[in-house]
């Protein structure tokens, strides 16, 4: 075998073990996908119960709480970005530490400090790589994040947003994401948690034709809403770490579906070229004969 | 006979819903037991047993579930239970309820002694 025709089968062997490697991946991600969107499906009953509730309160009761109204000059606010723990998953990452940036800068312009939480190694590294403070980080459950999670995130978020902004608290709370709208398409987005605005959850209600009843709170509007809105927070931070989880699964998918149909087009190449390789040596070795019998012949003919 | 219509939900699942003729419940200032036509209500439940007396297509009988904070919203006949960890009486593990209760006592965890026994009395049906 001709020295040519090894290096390329080498190559070809090399492709082929790569390519088993992102096939399986790629189905990993793909069932990873289909149960990280069932899980979001599960939390959508309590999600929305929670909606209409808050809705609920805001339209009965003329309540004045620190998590509803919006501060006069607003000077500090939090950023909650959600990353992945793992790369391999095309720009999903790098989509939404962008969005992230981009209302960092908004932020900014608008005259208010932006203090950093971080879900995800990815987040985090890219932050500590830049020499960024953030306030607080967490990694390890990106891929299948339970409730448990989302409350420990929420947590300091909702004391920081409790507390006054002279002792280090926020007026704002923004959370960035990445929403998964379907297998193909997902989207990294910024949205404002806190304050809530009441105006957009009255029309919301409204636009559905739903006039809500005259509540009676137990045991008061204001305990009732104290107790409603961390939970309301909670709910959220969770949905957007399940839809988080479910973008990056998608992605994975896609990144590794690609890299696998490049390497079936390498594959294909290189054993074109390998053949190509093997006909040339072919070819060399009939001609080697050719010409080697040729020069006997003409040896036995001149001896004669 | 009239009957209200049930949603028990935790943050993660649908744990009941159905048909129901009364369903009692701990509110942060005592039990509470809402019928069909109630007056709008939306409380804040503190940890404890919740009943509901199933009827209709649900055919008569009691479910009992442990409900570890949450709310109850109740409106147009439809009352919500929503609540953060939820589970029905028969979903229980008693022995590992009485396991994480006398680990509670011996740690001295109050917050987790409340669950285990939350949990016990919805099995036993104790209140």
């Amino acid at each position: 075998m001709g020295a040519q025709l090894r290096v390329y089968k080498r190559r070809i062997r090399s492709v082929t073990a790569t390519k088993k490697i992102t096939k399986a991946m790629e189905m990993i991600a793909a069932s990873r996908v289909v149960k990280a969107q069932r899980q979001v499906a599960a939390s959508t009953p309590y999600a929305s119960e929670l909606t209409r509730a808050v809705t609920a309160v805001a339209t009965g009761s003329n309540t004045q709480h620190p998590l509803t109204t919006e501060a006069e000059k607003p000077t500090r606010a939090a950023l909650l970005l959600i990353t992945s723990d793992r790369g391999l998953a095309g720009g999903y990452s790098s989509n939404v530490i962008k969005a992230a940036e981009q209302l960092t800068e908004r932020l900014r312009a608008e005259g208010k400090e932006v203090d950093a939480y971080i879900v995800g190694r990815k987040g985090v590294s890219y932050y500590s790589f830049r020499e960024r403070t953030f306030v607080e980080s967490w990694t390890g459950f990106t891929d299948s994040p339970t409730y448990a999670d989302a409350k420990t995130v929420a947590a300091p978020l909702i004391e920081a947003v409790q507390k006054d902004t002279a002792e280090g608290g926020v007026d704002e709370l923004h959370i960035v994401y990445t929403e998964f709208l379907s297998m193909m398409t997902q989207t990294a987005l910024d949205n404002r948690l806190l304050p809530l605005s009441l105006d957009e959850a009255k029309a919301e209600g409204e636009s559905k034709g739903e006039i809500l009843p005259l509540f009676d709170f137990e045991p008061s509007a204001e305990d009732v809403l104290d107790a409603l809105l961390p939970r309301y927070v909670e709910s959220r931070i969770y949905n957007a770490l399940l839809q988080a989880a479910a973008s990056k699964h998608a992605a994975t998918r896609r990144a590794m579906k690609s890299a696998t149909d490049n390497a079936e087009e390498l594959i294909k190449s290189l054993s074109r070229l390998a053949n190509a390789a093997r006909q040339a040596d072919i070819t060399q070795e009939i001609s080697e004969i050719v010409g080697g019998s040729a020069a006997l012949a003409d040896a036995t003919a001149g001896s004669d | 006979m009239a009957e209200l219509h049930v949603e028990l939900v935790a943050a993660d699942r649908q744990v009941w819903s159905g048909k129901a003729s009364l369903v009692v419940a701990r509110t942060s200032s005592g039990d509470i037991g809402v019928m069909p036509g109630h007056q709008p209500l939306l409380g804040v439940l503190q940890s404890g047993p919740v009943t509901i007396r199933t009827t209709g297509e649900s055919g008569d009988g009691t479910v009992v579930a442990a409900v570890h904070g949450g709310f109850i919203s109740f409106a147009d006949n439809k009352l919500s239970l929503l609540a953060e960890i939820a589970e029905l009486s028969d979903e229980i593990d008693v022995q590992r309820a009485e396991r994480a209760l006398e680990r509670a006592k011996s740690d001295a965890d109050a917050a987790a002694e409340r669950r285990a026994d939350v949990r016990l009395r919805a099995v036993t049906g104790v209140h």
